[in-house]
């Protein structure tokens, strides 16, 4: 038995966790375990449950149904313990627009109750790299910036978890790629991160993922493990009338999924005999080229997504 | 070229009808605008149209018997018949006199004084002296007014009165704490408390509201702070400046008006200070209960507007039906009217004044406890 609040290998721990809003279940019966020093990426389109599940996990939604641990605290009854050794970095920029940067990781500093907190704010600021800029109003600052302030925020009080929504959303490729060594580097000092995010490349750079749609977690582990359950068999189309082509496989049966990737169609089946025979009489089309390839994360995904909306509909 | 400009126009009429069909349908799903539509005219017309009376009846008069006399009652009956006054209670000396007065207790006092029955049969045209609560020109100036008739009809059928032409009695009144019935000295006061009601609501009423439609809310509420320091947090800094804002209405009405302070100047800060926070824990609570800013506004003028209709600051307190006054006993500047005016210009004290101060605590509580068990904390 583990006391809460101490070190221990799960971090998040819930089972079963079930709510809905105004008779609409946006999230249902989803069980998550997340490991210490974990990079825990979240997966699934828009509308899937991916903020209500971190809201649960925080405390600022209480669950209609399930339970679970969060950092050993419950989270029904034990949040406010919950809240003071966490870091939640909202979808939307969530510090004060009109506070400069300096007083926004202040007022964070003082509401944690840090020691010192004006030298804490001038530590931050330095370490995320906001010197010389430190008295800039924050609803002036670009996106990148923006984000480095608010995981700055999010990582002053020193807590154990970080739970991102979207950290990226809207952020060019450079600040994304800083972002993403920044918390590489926070979770070899230990910490543990949920990061939420539609990017199929942040995905791979996190060491386990779980794709939830509709509400439901669909497949979960490191990336390869995701690949490898998901049996997906994958094909590649170049060449001529691929518009075309992709209409009339979509209807088939034992084609899971069509989607154009650049200049190709990548056609994906979980049974491959079922596959090989749907395409069959398309192989042999002139100007057409197939070629069997590895099932892309973005391929497993686009498959669940059907596969779930068939359990759904 | 006139084809043209018939296109544009009737371009013109499509899109403000898309403009006015749009408006139409976000007004329908705002149900709060939508309610404060209906219930803004209904509710306020009802309530405020048969609590206002500009011409106040039966107000609360003392009266002081230095005699027991047959013409005493009968000018008594003559000015209970008049309808304005009241009468709710005999003192016994002078002192009791004043008291009541200063207290509140009554607007009028009468004292019928030694001698008078005497003086009337000799045809020595003696004095009654009536002394009013002039603090507040409009409650009393209608029924000083209805003296005049008073003095011809209250004896006409007592015959031992010589009738000389002139009246048998002289009617001395005393307006007292303002004695030129100037309403500048009632109307600063009084607006003193509404601009502190007006500005003290709306600062709180947009406080949590402005959080939670910034989105800032979400990350407060994932930090380590109660909802009660979250509230004392928002209100303080406002105590501060109502506070500025209450001295200078104070100094301008002192430089600018003569308006006297002739209670204790800490007294009146204090219950100021008092006063200031029952309207921003008020405010607070709004901010807590509406959804959005608009409709934070919108209930702090629905509140707004009977604390200066129904507060006694515009229209007389005590002309209004016991049931109005009943329910202005629940509003901050019902009791603010009376300590401003109490103390500034009758140089009351604080047990002058103790109901009033104690039933801003209790209203100031009451928004407070309401405030802190309705803050949603959480997303639910």
């Amino acid at each position: 038995m583990i006391a809460p609040g101490q070190a221990s290998d799960v971090v998040i721990d819930v089972h079963g966790l079930t709510k809905s809003f105004g008779g609409r279940t946006v999230v249902r019966d989803l069980s998550l375990q997340v490991k210490r020093g974990t990079i825990y990426g979240f997966l699934g389109p828009n509308g899937s449950g991916k903020t209500t599940t971190i809201r649960m996990l925080c405390g600022l939604l209480t669950p209609d149904q399930g339970t679970g641990t969060c950092l050993g605290y419950d989270i029904r009854t034990e949040t406010e313990k919950i809240k003071r050794q966490i870091g939640y970095m909202t979808q939307r920029f969530s510090l004060y627009q009109d506070l400069s940067v300096r007083e926004n990781l202040e007022f964070v500093a003082r509401i944690y109750g840090l020691p010192q907190p004006a030298k804490a704010a001038s530590d931050m600021i330095e370490h995320i790299g906001l010197v010389g800029r430190e008295e800039q109003i924050a609803g002036l600052l670009s996106g990148g910036w923006k984000q480095r302030l608010a995981l700055g925020a999010c990582t002053l009080p020193g807590p154990q978890l970080l739970l991102l929504d979207e950290p990226t959303a809207g952020v060019d490729p450079k600040a994304r790629r800083e972002f993403w060594n920044e918390i590489h580097a926070l979770a070899a000092r230990g910490l543990t991160a949920l990061v939420s995010t539609h990017y199929m490349d942040e995905a791979e750079r996190c060491h386990e993922i779980a794709y939830i749609a509709y509400g439901e977690l669909l497949a979960h582990g490191t990336v390869d493990e995701v690949v490898r359950q998901s049996n997906l068999t994958t094909f590649s189309v170049t060449g001529e009338g691929l518009v075309q082509l992709a209409a009339e496989l979509e209807k088939k049966p034992g084609i899971d999924s069509v989607a154009p990737f650049g200049a190709s169609l990548h056609v994906s089946g979980r049974d491959a005999a079922a596959l090989e025979a749907a395409i069959a009489a398309h192989r042999d089309h002139t100007g057409l080229n197939w070629k069997q390839i590895d099932a892309s994360l973005e391929d497993v995904f686009i498959g669940l997504m059907a596969q779930a909306k068939d359990n759904v509909t | 070229m006139s084809a043209m400009s018939n296109l544009v126009r009737a371009g013109f009429w499509r899109r403000v009808g898309a403009m006015i069909r749009k408006e139409f349908v976000q007004l329908r799903r705002d149900r709060i605008t939508f309610a404060t539509i209906i219930t803004i005219p209904l509710m306020q017309l009802v309530l405020f149209g048969y609590a206002i009376n500009t011409q106040p009846r039966n107000l609360p008069t003392a009266v002081l018997l230095q005699e027991s006399s047959d013409v005493g009652r009968s000018i008594l009956k003559a000015l209970e018949n008049t309808k304005f006054f009241k009468i709710t209670q005999q003192v016994h000396d002078e002192a009791e006199f004043d008291r009541v007065l200063a207290a509140g207790e009554v607007l009028f006092a009468i004292e019928i004084p030694r001698g008078f029955e005497r003086a009337l049969r000799r045809g020595d045209r003696p004095a009654l002296l009536v002394a009013a609560d002039a603090t507040d020109p409009v409650a009393t100036s209608t029924a000083l007014g209805a003296l005049n008739n008073l003095v011809a009809l209250a004896l006409r059928n007592d015959r031992s009165i010589p009738d000389g032409g002139t009246p048998a009695f002289e009617i001395r009144t005393h307006a007292r704490y303002n004695p030129a019935g100037s309403s500048q000295l009632n109307i600063v006061p009084g607006l003193m408390g509404t601009i502190l009601t007006l500005t003290m609501l709306i600062f709180t009423a947009l406080s949590v509201t402005r959080e939670v439609e910034r989105g800032t809310m979400e990350s407060l509420l994932a930090m380590p702070i109660t909802p009660l320091e979250i509230m004392l947090g928002k209100i303080v800094p406002y105590v501060l400046i109502g506070f500025l804002q209450a001295a200078l209405i104070v100094g301008a009405g002192v430089l600018l008006f003569d308006v006297p302070i002739l209670g204790n100047i800490v007294l009146l800060a204090a219950l100021s200070t008092l006063f200031i926070a029952t309207n921003l824990a008020v405010g607070y609570t709004f901010s807590t209960l509406a959804q959005n800013q608009l409709q934070a506004v919108q209930m702090a003028m629905m509140f707004f507007l009977p604390n200066m209709l129904l507060s006694g600051f515009i229209f007389p307190f005590l002309g209004m039906p016991v049931w109005a006054q009943w329910f202005s006993e629940g509003l901050p500047l019902t009791h603010y009217i009376r300590i401003v005016r109490s103390i500034m210009l009758k140089g009351s004290t604080l047990a002058d004044l103790h109901y009033d101060a104690l039933a801003l605590v209790g209203l100031m509580l009451v928004a407070m406890i309401i405030a802190v068990t309705r803050f949603r904390r959480t997303l639910d």
